[in-house]
């Protein structure tokens, strides 16, 4: 049971330091979760940190693959502006 | 060297308040102790900022909120915030670049940590880089500026590092306003939303406010202006943050394009007009200190206002720039006759201007054979005045001029009212396109956009200007002049105002001014 970050990934530091267990690293392209070392804050939080503060849609995604933060749901920007815009480009 | 001693010129406070007819600049309305703190900051002093260089590291690329003017990805216009894609600094390496600036600027005065995210969202980060600089260059100022969430828990920690100038930005004190400006906090462990977020929000940073102010620590409040947003309610935040202490408060313009790819960007929010900045300036002028001349610096801006030097010292020249321990101490010494040279010639340019009686009595002539003697001044109405500048003088050929300084000439004399620059008014990507290609292209539309930027000013003052741009200008109604080219920006501004009061174009109504 791990969390995982995706290619939309901005390297922001913000989920580093609020991550209980020391489990994301900086690296390159993008930050990485250490699948052994991440509980999904389970028993230390209500919500996984990592994912409470970051800033970018689509960024962190659970075993399934599924967004924590779906487009649209931090900055209220509807996809589809996104994709008129050329925003949206979705993650790995 | 013979320097005068700082602090012992009659207190201005009294006398702007006396109304002598010296118009008072910013700093001259602070008290006594706080003008001896930031006289020499270029970003709280209209006078040093044009002699006193600062700089920021960009040590701090998390964030613990989301503001609907920012995009975390890209460079963010409205805070002193690049992108985090910008380069990002270790606290070593941030110390590193900060040793070899200021030896080579020996005007440097001001150290800011302001991003790219929040500083006391990186408080590991931002303190170690706070500790080791104290250490190294113990002449340097320290500021941080803040959204405020973290402000409470860590105010003892920034008093400990003895930062004696902290910016809070506060954009509301109302929590509904707060959920239009604000989509989501992180607080306590969690992601909290709309009104009840922007309301834990806004209470940190008044409680941290009062709790700088208690530890006497400068506060200086920014506040976006977001056109029926917080408008109007950004005139309740200014009484509020100086009723508690704050001795500044510089309400900035929203920068909003699609192309930012932010919420307000996105869904069209209207960036304020120069004409209604101004407004808002104006009355909250009336309250408190306002900062005109703020350039919304980047968080890695290197040098003095309106002047970036930040790409001289990226992180690949530094080890060519680095100097040893021994040049160190020598390039702190250099500072310090530096400084106390800039700080002399300061309080002689304050002392002057409280020694110069009422300006306009002997600036209006009587005109031969008239019966009236002297035109009642009062009548006379006030005119905004642009100015192409360049080192305190009107030395900036107005082709090449980013921004303008913008003046208000009166009968109570001249009064610098804020900056405008041009770039921030073009009409979006189809009339100013992405740089020197669409310049070279449509030269036509970047003076237009200029002529936008100037909306409300009578006259541009600069060193040069070309014959087609003279046409345009006159013809929106704006007197292009460069007959005072090289002189000093007040001189010149009043030189005009007189020209305009003896002509008497100053007793009629004001032509009518094109909408900005
Ligand atoms: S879910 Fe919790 S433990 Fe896992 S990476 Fe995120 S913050 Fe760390
Ligand atoms: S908070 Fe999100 S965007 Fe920032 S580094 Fe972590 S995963 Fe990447
Ligand atoms: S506080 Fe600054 S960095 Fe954080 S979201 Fe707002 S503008 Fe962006």
């Amino acid at each position: 049971m791990a969390l995982k970050i995706t290619s939309a990934c901005r390297n922001c530091w913000a989920c580093i330091d609020v991550c209980p267990q020391q489990a994301i690293v900086e690296a390159s392209p993008h930050f990485v979760i250490k699948a052994e070392q991440c509980n999904e804050c389970l028993g230390v939080h209500d919500d996984p940190q990592c994912a409470s503060i970051c800033p970018i849609e689509a960024a962190i995604v659970d075993s399934l693959g599924a967004y924590l933060n779906p487009p649209g749901s931090l900055t209220g920007i509807p996809l589809a502006r996104l994709i008129d815009f050329g925003l949206w480009h979705g993650a790995d | 060297m013979e320097l005068p001693v700082i602090g012992n010129t009659a207190s201005p406070a009294a006398c702007a308040s006396s109304g002598c007819g010296t118009p008072a600049s910013t700093e001259d309305r602070l008290s006594d102790a706080i003008r001896a703190k930031v006289q020499d900051h270029p970003c709280f002093s209209e006078d040093a900022h044009h002699y006193f260089a600062r700089m920021h590291v960009a040590v701090a690329p998390a964030c613990n909120i989301q503001c609907n003017y920012c995009n975390r990805k890209y460079d963010c216009a409205n805070e002193s915030r690049p992108g985090v894609v910008s380069e990002l600094l270790s606290p070593d390496q941030a110390i590193r670049k900060v040793l070899a600036v200021a030896a080579r600027i020996p005007q440097m005065t001001v150290l800011g940590i302001a991003g790219p995210g929040d500083p006391l969202a990186n408080p590991a980060r931002t303190f170690e880089t706070f500790r080791q600089l104290s250490a190294r260059a113990p002449d340097l100022k320290l500021c941080l500026s803040t959204n405020g969430l973290k402000l409470p828990h860590y105010v003892d920690e920034i008093a400990r590092h003895n930062i004696d100038h902290v910016t809070i930005t506060i954009n509301c004190l109302d929590p509904e306003i707060g959920a239009r400006i604000y989509p989501w906090i992180f607080w306590n462990n969690r992601r909290i939303r709309g009104a009840k977020g922007a309301r834990i929000l806004i209470e940190q940073q008044q409680q941290g406010l009062e709790m700088l102010i208690a530890r006497g620590i400068l506060v200086k409040v920014n506040s976006v202006l977001i056109p029926g947003v917080n408008d109007q309610h950004l005139k309740e935040v200014s009484r509020a943050v100086k009723a508690k202490g704050a001795f500044l408060h510089n309400v900035m313009p929203l920068i909003a394009a699609a192309e930012h790819g932010t919420y307000y960007g996105l869904s069209g929010q209207a960036s304020p007009t120069p004409a209604q900045l101004q407004e808002l300036q104006d009355a909250c002028a009336g309250d408190m200190a306002m900062m005109r001349h703020c350039r919304q610096c980047r968080a890695d801006a290197v040098g003095l206002l309106g002047e970036d030097r930040g790409s001289e010292f990226t992180m690949d020249k530094l080890d060519a720039l680095e100097l040893s321990e021994i040049d160190y101490a020598t390039a702190r010494q250099r500072r310090q006759v530096v400084h106390d040279e800039i700080i002399a010639q300061l309080a002689q340019k304050r002392a002057a201007r409280h020694a110069s009686p009422a300006l306009l009595p002997a600036l209006l002539p009587a005109p031969a054979g008239d019966d009236h003697p002297t035109l009642p001044t009062a009548s006379l109405r006030s005119v905004l005045i642009a100015v192409a500048a360049r080192n305190g003088v009107v030395g900036e050929h107005f082709g090449h001029a980013r921004e303008f300084l913008i003046y208000e000439a009166s009968p109570d004399g001249v009064r610098f009212v804020g900056h405008r620059k041009t770039e921030l008014y073009c009409s979006g990507p189809a009339s100013c396109g992405d740089g020197e290609a669409a310049v070279e292209a449509e030269p036509q539309s970047v003076l237009e956009t200029t002529i936008a930027a100037l909306a409300g000013c009578e006259v541009v003052l600069c060193s040069k200007i070309g014959f087609e741009p003279w046409g345009q200008l006159e013809a929106a109604g704006i007197m292009p002049n460069s007959e005072h080219a090289l002189e000093p920006i007040d001189a010149a501004v009043l030189a005009v105002y007189r020209e305009m009061a003896a002509s008497g174009r100053l007793a009629l109504p004001a032509p009518s001014r094109k909408a900005a």
